[in-house]
């Protein structure tokens, strides 16, 4: 499973603070404590509030560059974010965009411009593209699926390996009134994304998105999050502090198999990583 | 019509393990032996991601076997008296590139012989030969730590792999062996989860996994081969997925289990062929089949065999 870590996010408010207050300490605690607790990526989100969204970019950049070399997942809806960012990040340690929808009305050649700066951040670059266009994110699985199959053609047709691609079929709140068969309709979507190439694209999901403003928040990710597995998820930004969560994750992959079952199955998928 | 380009790229591989230390390392081997580092399936990459070339270490009982088949026990006749000579002998006259010394003797049933004898053995040998060396207890958790403890010991600077450890034992030869700098077997009965766990074990006394060598037990006729087989193979697919618990060398015992297949070694059967020919193509047949499923040492016993399998090996791994 290929985890990225979703804390130094400017929505979290101790990262706004910190982007306020340049306090490094902050940020480069949370790089270094959702690596150790298994993160293969970290999500970067300026958030909101910044007023200088490039400046802050950089800066939460070059600041948890300074403590450890995780792969870095550029997360922002605009591409001079995004570009500001790849400006200072170390190639060396591959990075991740995310993430681009397959076009906006706003702007029609989005994908184009995200999946060319993932072409020219180096080899290991992968991006993350959204199953949403100009009219929206879609509520049923076909639409899902048919997005994710143009996001699949785009990136073949550019010479852009499938597995460096992960497609995102967006979760909605469980609590927003009419979207509560959502979650059933992704994970049909899930079933069907994974035929979509050979090999075929990651999937990913932004989880703790699926019980925003609802209760039991952490119970709803787990449960979510382990059926998801079942429906060939291989991917997600997640809480990886929530140690609960972390085993589900494990236990998951080693009941669809990933993972060879030993008396200390948690340990070792934790220690393997 | 063109042929299909189906060559698959893996996340991970197989560890390298290098046995045997040399002067200028520590020890007194004339050569080293490099196992593992593949990074495909055998046979489904480039001759690079193949990794080094499978090894055959021949067995050397530290006491004369007593139920060995007039086939077998005729190539050693002149030398079952002394691990010495018997050692000499497999690797000047029948190219062994890894010494096996087994120490059965020691077994309470087979001998009891004590610590001193082992002892004694492991330094004959190591005088006598040149290549590196394999020591294996006798299977008796009881009597293996009281004796390959001192064993190690005997061998220290030398870099030997020693066996073995399994789930219910391996505390004392585990420490042993990280005290001596050898390295270990991890031994399971032909069960992968249980396989895992023992290298979970090993590696939660800081012992490093790229010094183990994995025992899967090996079968060698219908089907304890394969499941030895497909044990193996599915290592080999977890390796190369990334799992680091799963990511070592494999040994396979071919030589002592054909030679307790009745099919292999029963001197008179009517209709089954020669006993001279039938038993040592048994036991190539049966290295060459585990070979593929990704074998990395391969203990053998008849020289002829051996000969037969090492050609095998020098065909495939160019």
């Amino acid at each position: 499973m290929i985890l990225i870590g979703e804390r130094i996010n400017g929505m979290f408010k101790e990262v706004k603070q910190a982007i306020a207050d340049k306090n490094k300490g902050v940020i480069q605690e949370l790089a270094r404590r959702q690596t150790e607790a298994g993160a293969n990526y970290l999500d970067v989100n300026v958030g909101t509030a910044a007023s200088d969204q490039e400046g802050a970019m950089q800066w939460l950049v070059e600041t948890i560059q300074q403590s450890c070399s995780t792969t870095l997942c550029l997360d922002s809806q605009k591409p001079n974010v995004i570009e500001a960012g790849l400006k200072v990040a170390d190639p060396n340690n591959g990075i991740m965009l995310n993430s681009t929808p397959v076009n906006k009305k706003t702007d029609e050649e989005v994908f184009d411009k995200y999946l060319e700066m993932a072409q020219n951040a180096g080899p290991k670059s992968c991006l993350i593209a959204l199953t949403m266009d100009k009219n929206g994110i879609p509520q049923d699985v076909d639409t899902r699926v048919a997005l994710a199959a143009e996001i699949v053609q785009k990136v073949m047709e550019k010479g852009f390996d499938t597995p460096r691609i992960f497609i995102d079929p967006i979760l909605l709140p469980v609590n927003v009134p009419n979207a509560q068969a959502q979650a059933g309709n992704i994970l049909s979507a899930l079933d069907q994304i994974n035929y979509l190439s050979d090999p075929p694209p990651h999937i990913t999901l932004g989880l703790s998105n699926i019980s925003q403003g609802a209760s039991e928040r952490s119970l709803i990710n787990r449960i979510f999050l382990a059926m998801a597995i079942s429906h060939g998820l291989d991917s997600a930004i997640v809480d990886v502090f929530d140690h609960e969560l972390m085993n589900v994750v494990a236990t998951s992959e080693m009941l669809m198999n990933k993972q060879i079952y030993s008396d200390s199955f948690i340990k070792a998928y934790f220690s393997a990583r | 019509m063109p042929i299909p380009e189906i060559t698959e790229s893996f996340a991970g591989k197989v560890n390298r393990l290098t046995l045997g230390a040399t002067i200028e390392q520590g020890g007194t081997r004339t050569s080293t032996v490099t196992v593992g580092g593949a990074e495909n399936v055998v046979y489904g990459g480039s001759t690079e991601d193949s990794g080094h070339k499978p090894v055959i270490a021949m067995d050397v009982l530290d006491s004369r076997p007593d139920d060995w088949p007039d086939v077998l026990a005729e190539n050693y006749k002149d030398v079952m008296e002394s691990p010495a000579d018997w050692g000499k002998k497999c690797v000047d006259e029948f190219g062994a590139e890894l010494i096996c010394v087994k120490f059965d003797g020691i077994h309470p049933d087979k001998g009891n012989k004590d610590a001193e004898h082992a002892v004694k053995v492991t330094q004959d040998v190591l005088q006598a030969v040149g290549v590196p060396l394999i020591l294996w207890g006798c299977d008796d958790d009881e009597k293996d730590n009281e004796v390959m403890p001192k064993v190690s010991e005997a061998a220290k600077g030398e870099n030997v792999l020693l066996g073995t450890v399994t789930e219910d034992n391996y505390k004392s030869l585990t420490a042993i062996a990280l005290a001596d700098k050898h390295n270990l077997i991890t031994e399971a009965p032909v069960d992968i989860n249980i396989s895992k766990q023992v290298n979970i074990l090993v590696s939660d006394m800081g012992f490093p996994l790229e010094r183990v060598i994995s025992f899967q037990a090996t079968g060698a006729l219908g089907y304890g081969m394969e499941y030895s087989y497909s044990i193996q193979e599915r290592q080999r697919l977890a390796a190369l997925s990334g799992d680091k618990m799963m990511a070592m060398p494999v040994i396979c015992d071919v030589g002592y289990e054909t030679w307790r297949v009745k099919e292999a070694r029963q001197q008179d059967a009517a209709g089954w062929g020669s006993a001279e020919k039938r038993g040592p193509i048994w036991e190539a047949v049966g290295a060459i089949c585990l070979l593929q499923s990704g074998a990395d040492i391969i203990r053998m016993r008849h020289p002829k065999a051996v000969e037969i399998v090492k050609n095998f090996i020098d065909n495939v791994w160019q």
